[in-house]
């Protein structure tokens, strides 16, 4: 047995190496529900239900989707150059708690400090991976360790500042920052539910990094140089600049995931106030083959899975780690899938 | 007496490729047998399905008169059937013998049977004269003794029938000569061979007999003694091929003008009082042995390496300082000496590698966004023009052969009307058609008035196509000389590092 590489990977493989993923993953995890003694297809089915039965669960479930568009862009975006940002949830950190600390006391109204907000978030996350682009550029160091660690020295420092100079006194002992004023809260989508016009702002953006990736020198430059590094080189296309100019807009869309999670949901920070969205983000970005309009697909499932993992073990008894068990596999499951698109398997 | 092997009637096809379309085959006891075609003329994909990779569509095979069960390398192994791919397969991080042995032996034998393997390897590196050192590293071998190590691996096997693969690929002429002696007196051992190659001269020299493939379908068989190098390019090709010749024409004034350059890379000297003047309509050769400095000069003249000392000036501006960007900026087109890895990004398509060096021009580009149709009707005169065959704009470019691939590098380098050229192994790797069609681009525009640097390891194309002529040794530049001047031997002499004082003079 071989394996061939494909001349051409044809569109429907495209979108069923993804689905198969998912399949693969959810039969896996099936495996596991089993041994819970749980019937997996009742379990899947409480979990369709919680995440998608009602108005108020798909609500909760786009309001999930919101921050994951958001990090697995920041991923997609990345690992389309070559560039392993790994760090997603620091990044998204950072963006929650600049927001947060700016946001409290700033006086101007709120559409202008709304997007100042979210700009103040975008240049928090990208200047925290600029630091790790700078030391591979400069002196080869792994991005991969680099990005990976500072989660967790962000994630410390975030619970530095909420015990600290940022804690709420208003929180009765809750360790949380102090909450963006009222201003900046961003409107329901649907009133009387948590979800905000955050979500718009995710597809928004979307599209506008499909746009740059497709459309413009950038997104060209930046193809040239994750494909072929020398070539680009030859053809005088700066790799230092190429990759400097994809961490800054990796590392931006992630903070700006924590800085609309905050003006939306939060209001101020806790070190709980994500259930991972930044390394979920990378599977996100995988399922959708680190394509823009993917990335919106693959939030959604991977939000009905967190959503519905709650209500599904509520309901069975199966413990919510589940949910984070899928996630992971579709992860492993769709590398595979992956092999098997670019690749054909010959005797 | 049966043949040694026999090929009956192969098909083998790939989606709607008929990459073999009926090919038969036969080799006798003894016999060199050269399989010559272009490059996806299907010669790979034929040895493939003998050796078992690949299972025909149609089709049978057998050796010493015996069918062989399909798509089974083992039993083309057992059967005595050896091959030497085109890619080399060793493990660099293991030994010669153990290289050797990978693959007979169940890996936990490796330790235990080496005794006797380093015996048995070594009477047969005796019997074949094929010299190694079985305790070294891959790792620190030649490419030309790797490709020992892998014939070797194949008699270790106990073949009796060897196929190579364009095993000359990765070879020097002075290897590559020594090889097809090897070869020679390892049938007198009983050995039957086939051998693939798209070039003329080494089949010509080294063959008994030959096959001619084009375009999956067996055109031809010739006994090598009663062939002529003409009539094989013809059978290969499908019509007459004839590479352009030069013409005198008034040369110039000077284009591009190099005064006592160093280049330096990690601290050593890669170039060193390097001096040469390119004239308008002129091609100045530069020719060597590969690893004398090729490298720093083509990275000189296409800005990703910069003077430590001395000046380059293109058309009286200094050079010496300017990226990429700028050498093109200045009327620079370079053609690199790596088509797949400078040449070409291979996963984009064929408009976005047409334009990659001129992305942020006002041509292909307004207010960040990408020209798309700009980009996508520049691409479609190229390809007209450059007779790029098999492709749209909007095609892959790894999908495309060498040939056509390096016809793109060259149109877009061409078509921008440059100054002066970098022409660098400009047909390394091509077939004739290709050759002959890069060489008529390369005189066209020295005709137009282009200064031309090639640097060259075929002489014959250095000779053809070159007004003058320095040879690069050790990074250094001879004094040039004028192409009437240049015979096999004086180039000899010049690029084993003899050049004499009156050169200087003249
Ligand atoms: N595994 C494959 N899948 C699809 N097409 C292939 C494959 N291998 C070879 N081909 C195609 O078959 C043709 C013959 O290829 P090959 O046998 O490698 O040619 P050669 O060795 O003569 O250069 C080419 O057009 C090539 O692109
Ligand atoms: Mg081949």
């Amino acid at each position: 047995m071989r394996l061939e590489r494909r001349a051409h990977v044809p569109l429907h493989l495209v979108i069923l190496a993804p689905l198969a993923a998912v399949f693969a993953a959810l039969l896996l995890a099936a495996g596991l529900i089993a041994a819970a003694e749980v019937n997996p297809l009742t379990a899947y089915g409480e979990m369709l239900r919680g995440a998608l039965g009602s108005r108020l669960s798909i609500t909760e479930m786009l309001t999930r989707a919101t921050p994951l568009i958001f990090t697995g862009l920041a991923a997609a975006v990345a690992f389309r150059a070559r560039l392993w940002n790994i760090g997603g949830e620091g990044q998204f950190f950072v963006g929650a708690l600049v927001t947060a600390w700016i946001g409290h006391s700033l006086g101007v109204p709120g559409w202008i400090g709304v997007p100042l907000l979210m700009l103040a978030g975008m240049a928090a996350g990208a200047a925290l991976l600029a630091g790790p682009a700078f030391l591979r550029l400069r002196f080869g160091v792994d991005e991969v360790v680099t990005t990976l660690l500072l989660n967790f020295i962000v994630i410390l420092f975030v619970g530095l500042m909420i015990e600290g100079p940022l804690r709420d006194p208003l929180a009765f002992g809750w360790p949380s920052s102090v909450p963006v004023d009222g201003d900046f809260r961003l409107p329901d989508l649907v009133p009387r539910t948590r979800l905000h016009i955050g979500l718009l702002f995710a597809i928004a953006a979307a599209g506008a990094v499909w746009l740059v990736l497709a459309r413009t020198v950038f997104g060209a430059e930046t193809r040239a140089a994750g494909l072929n590094a020398s070539a680009a080189a030859f053809a005088g296309i700066s790799l230092p600049r190429t990759i400097m100019g994809v961490a800054l807009l990796s590392g931006a869309l992630a903070g700006l995931a924590g800085s609309v999670e905050v003006m939306g949901v939060t209001a101020g920070v806790t070190t709980t106030m994500s259930p991972g969205f930044g390394y979920a983000g990378i599977v996100v970005a995988m399922l959708a083959a680190l394509h823009p309009a993917g990335v919106v697909a693959a939030a959604v499932f991977v939000a009905t899975v967190f959503v519905g993992a709650d209500a599904m073990s509520r309901a069975t008894g199966v413990p919510s780690f589940i949910a984070d068990v899928i996630v992971a596999l579709c992860l492993l499951t769709m590398l595979v899938a992956l092999l098997f698109t670019t690749y054909r398997v010959r005797r | 007496m049966t043949k040694v092997l026999e090929l009956h009637n192969i098909t083998k096809r790939f989606g709607a490729l008929t990459a073999n379309d009926d090919v038969t085959l036969t080799l006798d006891q003894g016999e060199i047998l050269a399989l010559l075609g272009e490059n996806g003329a299907g010669k790979t994909t034929l040895m493939n399905i003998l050796f078992g990779h690949y299972a025909a569509d149609e089709g049978t095979v057998r050796v010493f008169g015996q069918d062989l069960p399909p798509g089974l390398p083992r039993a083309a192994i057992a059967a005595g059937v050896g091959m030497v791919h085109q890619h080399f397969t060793l493990a660099g991080n293991l030994t010669v013998l153990e290289n050797v042995m990978l693959g007979s032996e169940p890996l936990t034998r490796l330790k235990s049977a080496r005794g006797e393997a380093k015996r048995k390897l070594m009477a047969i590196a005796d019997r074949f004269g094929l010299p190694v050192k079985p305790e070294a590293k891959i790792s620190s071998l030649s490419v030309g003794e790797r490709q020992r190590v892998e014939i070797l691996k194949a008699l270790y096997r106990d073949a009796r029938v060897l196929i190579l693969d364009e095993p000359t690929a990765v070879l020097a002429r002075p290897e590559a000569m020594r090889l097809f002696e090897t070869l020679r007196d390892m049938t007198k051992e009983g050995l039957s061979l086939i051998f693939i190659s798209h070039k003329l001269h080494e089949v010509m020299a080294a063959s008994d007999r030959v096959a001619v493939l084009r375009g999956g379908k067996m055109v031809a068989e010739r006994r090598t003694r009663e062939t002529t190098p003409g009539e094989l390019a013809e059978l290969m090709v499908g019509r007459k091929v004839e590479r352009p010749v030069r013409h005198d024409h008034q040369i110039g004034a000077p284009v591009l003008v190099a005064d006592k350059v160093r280049v330096e890379d990690g601290g050593e000297t890669r170039l060193d009082d390097v001096s040469f003047t390119v004239h308008a309509g002129e091609i100045l050769g530069i020719v060597g042995v590969s690893g004398n400095g090729q490298a720093a000069l083509g990275a000189l003249l296409s800005g990703l390496a910069h003077p430590a000392s001395g000046t380059l000036t293109l058309a009286d501006q200094d050079v010496g300082h300017l990226g990429p960007r700028g050498m093109i900026r200045a009327g620079a087109g370079r053609v690199p000496e790596d088509r797949h890895a400078e040449g070409v990004v291979g996963e984009l398509s064929l408009w976005e590698n047409a334009v990659l060096e001129r992305l942020r021009t006002p041509e292909f580009s307004r207010r960040g966004f990408v020209r798309q149709g700009a980009a996508k009707a520049y691409t479609n005169d190229l390809i007209k023009r450059f007779d790029i065959r098999g492709a749209a704009p909007d095609t892959r470019i790894r999908l495309l052969s060498g040939g056509n691939m390096q016809k793109l590098i060259l149109g877009r380098v061409l078509s921008n009307g440059p100054r002066f050229v970098l022409a660098n192994q400009p047909t390394r790797g091509l077939d004739e058609g290709a050759i002959a069609a890069v060489h008529a681009e390369l005189l066209a525009a020295r005709a137009e008035g282009a200064a031309i640097l090639l640097i060259s390891e075929e002489l014959e194309e250095a000779v053809a196509l070159s007004d003058r002529i320095q040879a690069i040794v050790k990074g250094r530049l001879s004094e040039p000389i004028s192409a009437d001047e240049a015979d096999p031997q004086r180039l000899g002499l010049m690029m084993a590092g003899v050049w004499t004082e009156d050169d200087h003079a003249a």
